[in-house]
């Protein structure tokens, strides 16, 4: 006989039955049947209270990146659902796949401007995959199964789940339910044999392709698939932003990033290649800088999960929609071994112009003060280039994105499409508690980490071991940047007086060292890799350094300016 | 590029909130929609929406994309006007009164086969069937009587010169189907 429960106890065991075992949340009136039910499964999920909704979604995000599973949230109707905005805005941009799930009034006042009331699924039809109201009891099972269906198939991304209160208190014979097929959604297309075929003969008659490999791989768990497919025809391949650890730094084939912080051969030769290759990478104006100059040369190979990718910033002469862990190896199966040898040698010239204008200057400074890159270059050995890079945005996201060395997959999580200020400091306290054997180090800049300082709060709590690492330069530096560069050093509300953050981590129980010197670095790093709980390492760095190379807006890739 | 006027034909899942998620790929694009018609279609529980609007082939390719994209969307198509049958239709409301006064409204109705459906001593309803045209030639000769009291047109209707309505294929498609659980 089926078991009769409340909607709310339903949700619970709709969540279990999907293999759910954290919840970010934070209660409110329309949700408290939910959190109710909450009280009697304290053993079945972890359950992290965080300080502000916008931190719940954060973290739900951190968590699905890290781990590949579905994060959770579950959050009031009102002011509890819309602080989840950002978040799912931003995991909607990542394709990151997390499960919202907020009250909602009683479906007899729906559309009154009760208490609390806003239309949430129509606010988040544009940045989900999939909204839908629970307005019965009887439809839990089967819309928690399909949200985590879609949320978790194909490119993956964000689902909110509107629960009307009076459907959490009514009852229900529960019976669990699977989705995996949804007539009108094709998460996984077939791969094209014929095109794949075409593919093949392309790269085989290159002499100069090249690989750019995007968040897709790591998304596909690609990872064997993509270096037995560069090895055979040995292809150079750079990587973008969010797919910086689809590749080991030091692999052989990895040439670096791509993009307007990116490698200045990566981003040259993409001018220079005869075959591009994409592979699940969405070509974002990050990526190209101005797209009548991009790639013209080349033929372009596209291989995305996703068919509006296609042609969408990029024409593909070979459009391959599909899985790319299903594709690759098709296409390495076709592949003749090849040499390339000069061509993947023709990357170390602009690797020692690059080394030679910048990087040299950020790694190795010999006087001055410190600087993000060798901050970020030395914590990465300090955690045997091992730990997980979380990082807030502007100027230390990009410079501890390109100093940071990763020798394992999912190691990189910075909010990319959205460019989010204030994602570092919640999305690491999810990596931290989906992957509690790794290390996980939040790089963050003065402004961002002030977004979701609250936060601390619940490390404390949580006792959640993030390693925090504060580059404070006293500006909002990235767009002090660009005023210096492009606004002619008008520093228009970008200085920032700071607060002492040493204090605040006091405040909360962290422990934490402040550095000013170079000489005192290598110990605060030593005891904040040592410690064995969270802490906070803020780090004085120069105050109006800019982030170079850099392609200007506007410009071709491959005009980088150095200063 | 060359603007064109593209015919959509969307099917999607009967649900609540569809038309939203249709009409704001169009938004967020600041396309105007011309003209829009959501119907049942020949398949039981599955909606037909024909959609008309102004754009370029790039962009509607890319909007049909996003749009097939969208979970409970089945399909999505564009068609330019030499590919489809497309008709509109139009009802006049014109006064009585004006058409006892004046003998030129009547020969109107019967030059361009319109047809009444409706007559009372206030008004008549008149009905035309046709390429959008067509049914504006005949609204500007009544309003040139200066006899009506009401217009309105449907938006267009269209179907594909194609033989079945293309979606029972993909329906009944059982590879496509397995494909979608992996
Ligand atoms: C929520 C949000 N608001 C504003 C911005 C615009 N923005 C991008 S970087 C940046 C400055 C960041 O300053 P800080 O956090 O101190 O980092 P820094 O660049 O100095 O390392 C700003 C304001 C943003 N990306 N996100
Ligand atoms: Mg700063």
């Amino acid at each position: 006989m089926k078991e009769i429960i409340t909607g709310a106890e339903a949700l619970m065991r709709s969540l279990m039955n999907e293999g759910v075992d954290t919840i970010f949340g934070y209660p409110g009136g329309s949700i408290m049947p939910v959190f109710d039910a909450m009280y009697d499964h304290q053993n079945d999920f972890r359950q992290v209270v965080v300080r502000h909704e916008q931190g719940a979604a954060h973290a739900a995000q951190g968590y699905a990146r890290s781990s590949g599973k579905v994060g959770v949230c579950i959050v009031t109707s009102g002011p509890g659902a819309t602080n989840t905005l950002t978040g799912i805005s931003d995991a909607i941009l990542d394709s990151t796949p997390i499960v919202v799930i907020a009250g909602q009034v009683a479906s007899s006042v729906l559309g009154t401007d009760a208490f609390q009331e806003i239309d949430l699924v129509g606010v988040t039809q544009p940045i989900t995959k999939w909204s839908y109201q629970i307005r019965r009891a009887e439809d839990v099972a089967w819309a928690v199964a399909r949200a985590f269906y879609i949320a978790s198939s194909g490119r993956p991304g964000p689902v909110v789940l509107d629960f009307t209160k009076d459907a959490q208190t009514s009852k229900v014979a529960y019976e669990p339910q699977i989705v995996d097929n949804i007539r009108s959604y094709v998460p996984y297309p077939k791969p094209d044999e014929k095109a794949i075929r075409e593919a093949a003969e392309l790269i085989n008659r290159a002499r100069r392709p090249f690989a750019l490999v995007g968040q897709g791989v790591e998304l596909g768990r690609a990872h064997n698939e993509l270096r037995a497919f560069l090895e055979k025809a040995n292809i150079p391949a750079a990587r973008t932003l969010l797919g910086l650890s689809a590749l080991p730094t030091d692999y052989p084939l990895s040439m670096g990033m791509l993009g307007m912080h990116g490698n200045l051969s990566c981003n040259v030769n993409t001018n220079q290649c005869d075959v591009l290759i994409a592979i699940g990478m969405r070509f974002s104006d990050r990526v190209t800088g101005n797209l009548n100059t991009y790639a013209k040369q080349a033929k372009v190979i596209h291989i995305d999960i996703d068919k509006s990718e296609i042609d969408k910033n990029v024409k593909a002469d070979i459009p391959l929609i599909g899985d790319c862990k299903e594709i690759l190896p098709l296409l390495t199966e076709l592949l003749q071994p090849a040499d390339h040898k000069e061509w993947i040698d023709s990357f170390s010239e602009y690797d020692a112009v690059e080394y030679e204008k910048v990087i040299e200057k950020a790694l190795n400074p010999k006087e001055g003060h410190l600087k993000m890159g060798e901050v970020a270059r030395k914590i990465s050995e300090a955690t045997e280039n091992k730990a997980i890079l979380v990082t807030d945005v502007g100027q230390n996201q990009m410079m501890s994105c390109r100093y940071f060395k990763y020798s394992e997959p999912h190691s990189v999580l910075t909010s990319g499409g959205l460019g989010t200020m204030g994602y570092g400091l919640p999305a690491a306290i999810g990596a931290a508690i989906a992957v509690p054997h790794r290390t996980v180090c939040v790089f963050m800049g003065d402004g961002g980490f002030q977004m979701n300082i609250q936060e601390l709060g619940t490390i404390m709590e949580q006792k959640t071991p993030v390693k925090m690492i504060l580059l404070n330069n006293n500006y909002l530096g990235n767009v002090r940047q660009w005023q210096e560069l492009f606004f002619n050093h008008r520093y228009s509300c970008t200085p920032m007086l700071n607060p002492d953050y040493n204090m605040i981590a006091s405040a909360y129980g962290i422990p934490s060292r402040l550095v000013v010197d170079r000489a005192e670095l290598d110990a605060a790093i030593k005891e904040m890799v040592e410690s064995p709980g969270a802490f906070l390492l803020h780090v004085a760095v120069e105050e109006e350094d800019n982030v170079m190379p850099m392609v200007p807006p506007g410009a071709s890739i491959c005009d980088m300016i150095f200063e | 590029m060359e603007k064109q006027l593209y015919t959509l034909i969307i099917y999607s899942e009967n649900l609540a909130g569809l038309l939203n998620q249709v009409t704001a790929e169009f938004t967020r694009r600041q396309i105007n929609i011309e003209t829009l018609n959501v119907s049942s279609s020949s398949i039981d529980g599955v909606h037909r929406y024909t959609m008309s609007l102004w754009s370029n082939e790039e962009t509607i390719k890319k909007v049909v994309k996003r749009l097939e994209k969208k979970i409970d969307v089945l399909r999505a198509s564009y068609y330019t006007e030499d590919e489809i049958f497309v008709q509109e239709v139009a009802l006049y409301k014109i006064s009585t009164p004006k058409l006892l006064e004046n003998k030129q409204i009547s020969k109107i109705i019967r030059h361009n086969n319109a047809r009444v459906i409706e007559i009372n001593s206030t008004y008549m309803v008149v009905e035309q069937t046709g390429k959008t045209e067509t049914i504006m030639k005949l609204y500007k000769e009544f309003l040139a009587e200066q006899c009506v009291l009401q217009f309105v047109k449907s938006g267009h209707i269209a179907v594909t010169r194609d033989v079945v309505e293309h979606l029972t294929e993909q329906l009944f498609d059982e590879d496509a189907m397995r494909r979608t659980s992996k």
